[in-house]
């Protein structure tokens, strides 16, 4: 039997940026504010060994425990979904600060473009130029409505980089300058320039220089370590929840943050949340948490999980086309790519940081001319500077054995003289991608995992063919030795493709029976839950999903002050 | 100890001639008793200098936690065909990367406790990732004896006898899924845990007991785990800096 605790005013499911920003927010306002977290308290001083790459980067150290819990996968209808039972690809936060302590930190705003994405393209493209299959939906506001959103947590995380003109027009000039260009940006600059575009520094998390935010949290600046992304910044030079917001959080006395907290299921009647279970999983003693609010900030994978398990929303069906818990699951589309090798020129590619890097905006959201093509929006193309690790990095020459003499011979040579032109391309969402409940699978707890039924579909993998001729180009105005250009997406490979953004299954919008919540991301029914993330996505866009949850985060607090205030519906 | 790696087993070298190239020796005096017991026979010994027995180290953790020592020795041999002596640097061998190999199966890691490793096992296509429910220590013990094994039907010796050239025709097999499943589990799956491994066990920190005085890193001008390159990232020219281990960090 579960211990009853006494009612708090909210709840909050999971401690990353999502929860960390709700947290902050609510309490700065004197609500208090139970946190419950599933991992580890986790804090600056602890990385003292984190330049570890077996232990964080390939041991997971930070990652979700997958024997407690994983996700199944399968890439149609037709298959059996089995569990991804090591990571390969989408490695899933845990412990306080979430995947916020060991991202990369390349934080961007969506496009205007992005926002009405299905006017925008009917209006230009005429109605159905992808066909009825793939769901684009507008997100029910406007990037002008997001603008305050974004600015706040720019201010927050101190957000480093330079005004893009081609992109949504902002109140405000990013808070840090732009991190430092090294050799092989410049390169990526010249030549991009003199192929007629318009190169920018990456916008940056790993802070290019000191600074004090609204809340009064100074940090130092990036030293570009190298151990960024799968690590935890031993500066605090890295915006994290737990160096930021969640310090503010506690700093309230409002905060009743509780580690190894996990939650199974969310008490419901129906139409309204009456608190939540969960378990110490130490101890394995179960708690019920009565709230007045419940605030779901698991990452999508929970958001949508513990929704189905408890019965809250109506189940996304693909076969009637009907419900949306689960719909509009999107990835990222990130095969495109031209890997360049020199000959007589090393780079200081050991070091680096997690958000290091340079772009062009021109193949972007619908920047370019879609008329002919057999996809719409488009990928970011890049080079970054992440630092190269010896375990991650040995790569060669297509057609080179992958182990062995010529193997090792190849990879020791090149290992300071390669680096790619690679892109991040968009996801749209289609009907047959989908989140559901596992029939066969279940958790430590005994609770059904969820499960991925997802593939690239026609239009990535012409996005994909279209981009890296794009790529190539850029490479061969670089002027490398050797360039191997990639230009096919294969299947889905949940042991493979290495991309951590996953988005959408608890889709926005203005209608109850194409979106599961409003855009203050309650929803729609049960009006004292408030389900926060890139959950919230209808698709994903060809940036990074941090800033916008982010900025949808702060949206979320200030509906859910109002919800406490008022009751009903926000819209 | 691994300077002739490569070349083809010496036959006929002694007993006591393998005993002072594997440094078995104190002040000359070949060391008998259970050391010398461990090492195995006389006859096994004369045609092993391929991978020679386990060795006196003054490094604790140049020591077996799980191996046996004939598996620590067929270890080194295949490890030291993924990732072979050159010239620029030593191989797998020399690394130390079977030692690590060792200390990883010994570990948590070993026994798959961060998997999810609850039933049912269904056949996975090739999109699924691997299911099998056997863990890690014990499939890579299944793979060293289906490499012997095979070594055995294809070229009438164990693998550590053959000639470098037939060690890596039995490997390329192994990687290729030409060899008969080891009990259920592809070999290429056996195949691509040994080649991860020793990719690790020649680049991970020292402190798990491979990449033997960051000597790994040395060959690829890798400065290991240093606190900030805000000064080197930004010059054209490159700028080689001795490695540094994990343990540079401690008493900060
Ligand atoms: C290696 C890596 C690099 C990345 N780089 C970038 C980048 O450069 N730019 C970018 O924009 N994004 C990046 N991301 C993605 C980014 O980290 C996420 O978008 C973001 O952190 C998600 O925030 P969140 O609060 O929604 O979820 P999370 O940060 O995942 O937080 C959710 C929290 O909920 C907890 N939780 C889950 N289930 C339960 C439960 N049942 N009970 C209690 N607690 C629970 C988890 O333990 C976790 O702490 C990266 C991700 C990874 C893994
Ligand atoms: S690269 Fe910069 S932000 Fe990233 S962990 Fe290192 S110092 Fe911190």
């Amino acid at each position: 039997m579960a211990t009853k605790l006494p009612k708090v005013p909210v709840v909050v499911v999971g401690m990353g940026w999502a929860g960390g920003i709700v947290s902050a927010e609510l309490t700065k306002a004197g609500i208090p504010v139970v946190g419950l977290e599933r991992g580890k308290d986790r804090k600056t001083s602890d990385y003292l060994m984190a330049h570890d790459e077996l232990r964080y980067q390939h041991r997971e150290e930070l990652m979700q425990d997958l024997s407690k819990e994983t996700i199944t996968h399968r890439n149609n209808e037709k298959m059996r979904a089995l569990p991804m039972r090591d990571y390969g690809t989408f490695i899933v936060g845990d412990g306080v600060g979430g995947a916020g302590s060991h991202w990369n930190g390349q934080t961007y705003r969506f496009l205007p473009y992005d926002f009405e994405i299905k006017s925008m393209t009917d209006e230009k493209y005429g109605p159905g130029k992808l066909g009825a299959d793939y769901p684009i939906q507008d997100w029910g506001l406007t990037y002008d409505e997001m603008e305050p959103y974004y600015d706040t947590f720019e201010k927050m995380a101190g957000i480093s980089g330079e005004t893009v003109e081609s992109y949504g027009k902002r109140s405000n000039p990013y808070p840090t300058g732009p991190m430092l260009k090294t050799p092989i940006m410049k390169m990526f600059e010249e030549a991009t320039k003199n192929l007629g575009y318009t190169p920018y520094v990456l916008p940056s998390a790993n802070l290019s220089e000191a600074y004090e935010n609204p809340d009064g949290i100074s940090r130092g600046a990036c030293q570009y370590c190298a151990f960024c992304e799968n690590f935890g910044c031993e500066y605090g030079a890295k915006a994290d929840p737990a160096v930021t917001v969640i310090p503010v959080a506690k700093d309230t006395g409002q905060l009743d943050l509780r580690t190894h907290s996990n939650v199974t299921e969310i008490l419901n009647d129906g139409t309204k949340a009456t608190g939540v279970l969960y378990i110490d999983m130490i101890t394995g003693e179960e708690f019920e948490q009565p709230a007045e609010v419940v605030v779901v900030t698991s990452y999508v994978f929970n958001n949508v999980r513990l929704l189905l398990n408890s019965g809250l929303g109506k189940p996304y069906d693909s076969k009637s086309n009907t419900g949306v818990i689960g719909k509009n699951y999107a990835y990222q589309v990130s095969s495109a790519s031209s890997m360049m090798f020199f000959e007589d020129q090393e780079f200081n590619l050991y070091g680096g940081a997690g958000a290091l890097g340079i772009e062009i905006p021109e193949y972007v959201g619908d920047n370019f001319d879609h008329s002919d093509l057999k996809f719409i929006h488009g990928a970011g193309i890049r080079v970054t500077q992440y630092g190269n690790r010896p375990i991650a990095n040995n790569v060669v020459p297509k057609g080179t054995p992958a182990w062995g003499a010529e193997f090792k011979s190849q990879s020791i040579k090149y290992s300071n003289s390669f680096f790619p032109v690679k892109s991040q391309g968009a996801s749209m969402p289609y009907r047959y991608n989908y989140l559901d409940l596992d029939p066969t699978y279940k958790d430590a707890y005994g609770k059904p995992l969820l499960r991925m039924t997802f593939d690239y579909t026609e239009h990535d993998r012409e996005l994909v063919k279209y981009i890296s001729q794009k790529t190539h180009e850029i490479a061969e105005e670089i002027g490398a030795d050797i360039i191997d250009t990639n230009d096919t997406q294969n299947d889905f490979n949940v042991n493979k493709d290495t991309n951590t953004h996953n988005t959408g299954g608890v889709i926005m919008g203005t209608d109850p029976e194409t979106s599961a919540v409003n855009t203050y991301l309650q929803m729609w029914d049960a009006d004292n839950v408030f389900v926060v993330g890139a959950s919230a996505f209808p698709h994903n866009s060809s940036f990074n999903p941090t800033g916008t949850l982010g900025a949808l985060s702060y949206r979320a607090s200030e509906g859910i002050q109002r919800y406490l205030d008022e009751g009903g519906s926000l819209v | 100890m691994a300077e002739d790696a490569k070349s083809p087993a010496k036959k006929g070298s002694t007993r006591r001639e393998f005993l002072r190239n594997s440094g078995l020796t104190v002040g000359g005096v070949v060391l008998g008793g259970a050391l010398g017991s461990l090492l195995g026979g006389k006859e096994q010994v004369a045609t092993h200098d391929v991978a020679p027995a386990p060795q006196l180290t003054v490094n604790p953790a140049e020591a077996l936690q799980f191996f046996t020592p004939d598996q620590y020795r067929l270890t080194q041999a295949a490890a030291e065909r993924i990732y072979p002596k050159d010239d620029h640097g030593p191989g797998a061998m020399e690394l130390n990367a079977a030692i690590y190999i060792d200390h990883q199966l010994a570990s948590p890691w070993g026994i798959n406790s961060k998997e999810y490793m609850a039933a049912p096992f269904f056949e996975a296509e090739e999109t699924q990732g691997s299911q099998i429910r056997i863990l890690r220590k014990d499939l890579f013990l299944l793979g060293l004896k289906a490499l012997d094994a095979y070594s055995q039907k294809q070229y009438d010796n164990p693998f550590i006898d053959l000639e470098p050239e037939q060690q890596d025709q039995v490997l390329t097999d192994f990687s290729d899924g030409k060899v008969p499943d080891i009990s259920g589990v592809k070999s290429p799956l056996f195949f691509s845990l040994l080649r991860t491994l020793t990719i690790e066990g020649v680049y991970a920190d020292p402190l798990y007991g491979g990449n033997k005085n960051m000597e790994g890193w040395a060959m690829r001008k890798y400065p290991g785990s240093r606190m900030a390159y805000v000064k080197e990232i930004q010059q054209d020219e490159f700028v080689e800096l001795p490695p540094q281990g994990l343990n540079s960090h401690m008493g900060h």
